[in-house]
């Protein structure tokens, strides 16, 4: 398509062009209306007139007869204007007037005409037009009493004049502003065209140029670029899972099945069969544990599991959790302890109740004090083993926090540690999927909220904001909820 | 224990045949929903393991259906979707449980056992003995031969569930969803925990253990002698 051919099947253009039609239409008529309209008036006015002149004529010829008429003619002849007159014999013959020749007919019927003529006192020689009338007078004499039409003529002149110029104006103008708009909306397009051919053919990072005015084009490149964002963190998230997976799932996977061929080819006792077959078990089942808890985040992220949510109390779902692990971390030599307040929420109990749980065996796991070297106050030493859950209402958000005050996890790392299979070097060493913090934090985005890690000087807070109950009805709404910015 | 089966994958039907044939059940098997249904109207089983998705008529109708003639026969569902809603919607369609795939086959074994019972054994009691354990399920009051126990309010539904289900091997799944209401993997041995005191609580310091560890599947009470 050349380049013309593209730029007059922009939308732009054809919509110039049927602004160009409607508005000439426009133009022609109101112009049409206004000469018709002269027209009428100026006719009006000529009838008046020389109906008043004919009235008048007959009422001098009635007295004064053929010669008053003569001299009143021959004076009213002289007058400066355009009037016409003529006075013919039965026989047709002139009799008096200042009329040298006339459109061929006119006197032999009576009543109004349009008619050629031309003056005896003129010397140019081209065709005047007049308004005529004839009528009969007595004795078969005939009276012509007219107007001259030239200011007419020249009106209409003008009025043709205006509408040639205008719509030629029009035209040019029309079809110009049409090409630049038109050109002007194709650049923007072409050039989204062209990122949105480069994001194709897989080069994610490509955004579209947004301008300076706000338009709706402008509009429309925010959103399709806030859009690409969303799929390229998608894309990255998805490159970064299969990733890991190949990563931290072939290595058990590769370990169970060394361990199966290494049983099967030891000449061991039937002991020995049994212990191997039973790591194996152990192991499928730690595979399994990831797997579920990949689907689950799968599921949370994608939204899937909005269907079953009801309204309940996350200070019960903290005690419960509390409840459940309050044995295991004593048997660790950690205190668990919990602080409620009413938290109402509306979602997924068992998911919130699983994020909370991950929070908790974190903590357990890794919110162990660091080795002292110095002997410890034991006071603090005892706070220090110490695991706080917390569930409160601030503001509009449910608060549900677990904090230990263990090494922590260092500010820059915070973020990281959050991602899929990630889990710090420092935690290398103990058993986990490294999905416990992603799971909890795509719950809390599942509920229109956020994980938020937190330092408790030593140790960690880890914190799931949710909107409370009573703002749920806007979180559906908003696509980013605006949290509280700061977590005491 | 008469089992019926409706499993449409070959390997996995013959599997479950053979092993509940193993552990001395009777197992039949029906390889999709239609023949799985008039299977199941016309047999008398104890528990029906149900596929949910099936050809010809999928698992929840099957159930569904059943229920709707008036048949009570407790339904295990078997599923390879394991989400806490898949779980809901299954029960709610009438099944008494529900097992994602993969699953263990002790696992699977324990709750069909834990369903069979419940079809035949007296509704509720007020009072489970297992030895000279006695639970009092309206008072609340545990005693071990002349001791009173002192236990936790959760120790003590603990206590209950494995009482309720004596002689039968009960896994730490299975504690967790009807002790505590979670249908989750705790990525901890947190079940353990929570028996080991309870086993210090009413084993310790008597001469027979009644709470054992079952290797690989999970707990049970019964009287060591039995």
């Amino acid at each position: 398509m050349t380049a013309f051919g593209k730029l007059i099947r922009t939308t732009a253009f054809r919509l110039t062009l049927v602004y160009l039609f409607l508005f000439a239409l426009f133009a022609a008529s109101l112009l049409g209306y206004f000469a018709w309209n002269t027209r009428r008036l100026i006719n009006e006015q000529i009838t008046t007139t020389v109906n008043a002149e004919i009235a008048e004529i007959q009422i001098i010829y009635a007295r004064r007869g053929l010669q008053g008429l003569a001299t009143t003619l021959g004076y009213r002849a002289l007058r400066p204007g355009a009037n016409l007159y003529l006075v013919t014999t039965p026989e047709g013959r002139a009799f008096g007037g200042n009329v040298e020749s006339l459109s061929p007919g006119v006197m032999a019927s009576t009543g109004w005409s349009e008619t050629a003529y031309r003056r005896l006192d003129e010397r140019d020689t081209a065709n005047h037009y007049a308004l005529v009338r004839v009528t009969q007078l007595d004795n078969g004499f005939r009276l012509l009493v007219g107007r001259d039409l030239e200011e007419r003529r020249r009106l209409f002149g003008i009025v043709a004049n205006a509408a040639q110029w205008s719509l030629l104006v029009v035209i040019v103008l029309g079809i110009g502003g049409g090409i630049f708009v038109a050109r002007r909306v194709l650049q923007r397009i072409d050039a989204m065209t062209g990122t949105t051919r480069r994001i194709m053919a897989g080069d994610l990072s490509g955004r579209l140029p947004v301008g300076r005015s706000g338009d709706e084009l402008d509009r429309l490149a925010e959103n399709l670029n806030a859009m690409l964002e969303r799929i390229e963190a998608l894309m990255m998230g998805l490159k970064e899972v299969s990733d890991n997976i190949a990563h931290d799932l072939k290595t058990p996977l590769t370990r169970l099945r060394n361990r199966a061929e290494e049983a099967l080819a030891s000449s061991g006792s039937e002991a020995e069969y049994r212990a191997a077959l039973e790591r194996t078990i152990e192991e499928s089942d730690g595979l399994i544990r990831t797997f579920n808890a990949l689907l689950m985040i799968a599921r949370a992220e994608s939204g899937q599991a909005r269907g079953n949510m009801d309204d309940f109390d996350a200070a019960d779902v903290a005690r419960g959790i509390h409840e459940l692990y309050e044995p295991l971390a004593e048997d660790d030599g950690m205190t668990l302890r919990v602080k409620t307040t009413n938290a109402p929420l509306h979602g997924n109990r068992e998911l919130i109740g699983q994020a909370l749980a991950n929070l908790v065996e974190n903590a357990i796991k890794y919110g162990k004090p660091s080795p002292v070297v110095q002997p410890m106050d034991p006071i603090i030493a005892a706070r220090t083993r110490e695991i706080l859950i917390e569930a409160r209402r601030e503001g509009n958000h449910v608060l549900l926090s677990v904090t230990d005050h263990g090494p922590g996890i260092p500010e820059a790392d915070r973020k990281h540690a959050v991602e899929r299979f990630v889990r710090l070097e420092a935690s290398r060493t103990l058993p986990g999927s490294g999905l416990g913090l992603s799971l909890a934090s795509a719950v809390a985005t599942l509920h229109g909220g956020e994980l938020r890690l937190g330092d408790a000087h030593p140790g960690l807070t880890a914190t799931l904001v949710i909107p409370a109950l009573s703002a749920a009805g806007d979180r559906l709404a908003a696509q980013t909820p605006d949290v509280p910015q700061k977590v005491a | 224990m008469r089992l019926l089966i409706i499993e449409d994958d070959r390997e996995s039907a013959d599997y479950l045949v053979k092993a509940f044939r193993e552990v001395g059940h009777v197992a039949d098997l029906a390889s999709d929903g239609e023949e799985g249904l008039s299977m199941a109207e016309g047999g008398d089983y104890d528990v029906l393991v149900v596929d949910r998705m099936l050809p010809k008529r999928d698992g929840l109708s099957v159930i569904g259906s059943l229920r709707e003639k008036g048949n009570r026969t407790p339904v295990l569902i078997l599923s390879a979707l394991g989400q806490v809603d898949d779980r809901i919607k299954g029960l709610r369609a009438g099944g008494d449980d529900y097992l994602p795939k993969p699953y263990s086959f002790a696992e699977l074994q324990a709750r069909v056992e834990v369903l069979s019972r419940r079809n035949v054994g007296p509704a509720e009691e007020t009072t489970y003995r297992v030895g000279d354990l006695e639970l009092d399920r309206l008072s609340h009051r545990v005693a071990r031969g002349k001791d009173e126990l002192t236990l936790q309010p959760r120790e003590f539904r603990l206590l209950e569930y494995l009482m309720k289900h004596a002689g039968q091997v009960v896994t730490r799944t299975m504690l967790l969803e009807n002790v505590w209401d979670y249908h989750f993997d705790p990525q901890t041995n947190v079940i353990d925990v929570h028996i080991s005191r309870l086993r210090s609580k009413i084993d310790k310091g008597f001469e027979r253990p009644l709470l054992h560890t079952i290797r690989g599947a999970g707990y049970m009470i019964r009287d060591g002698l039995r």
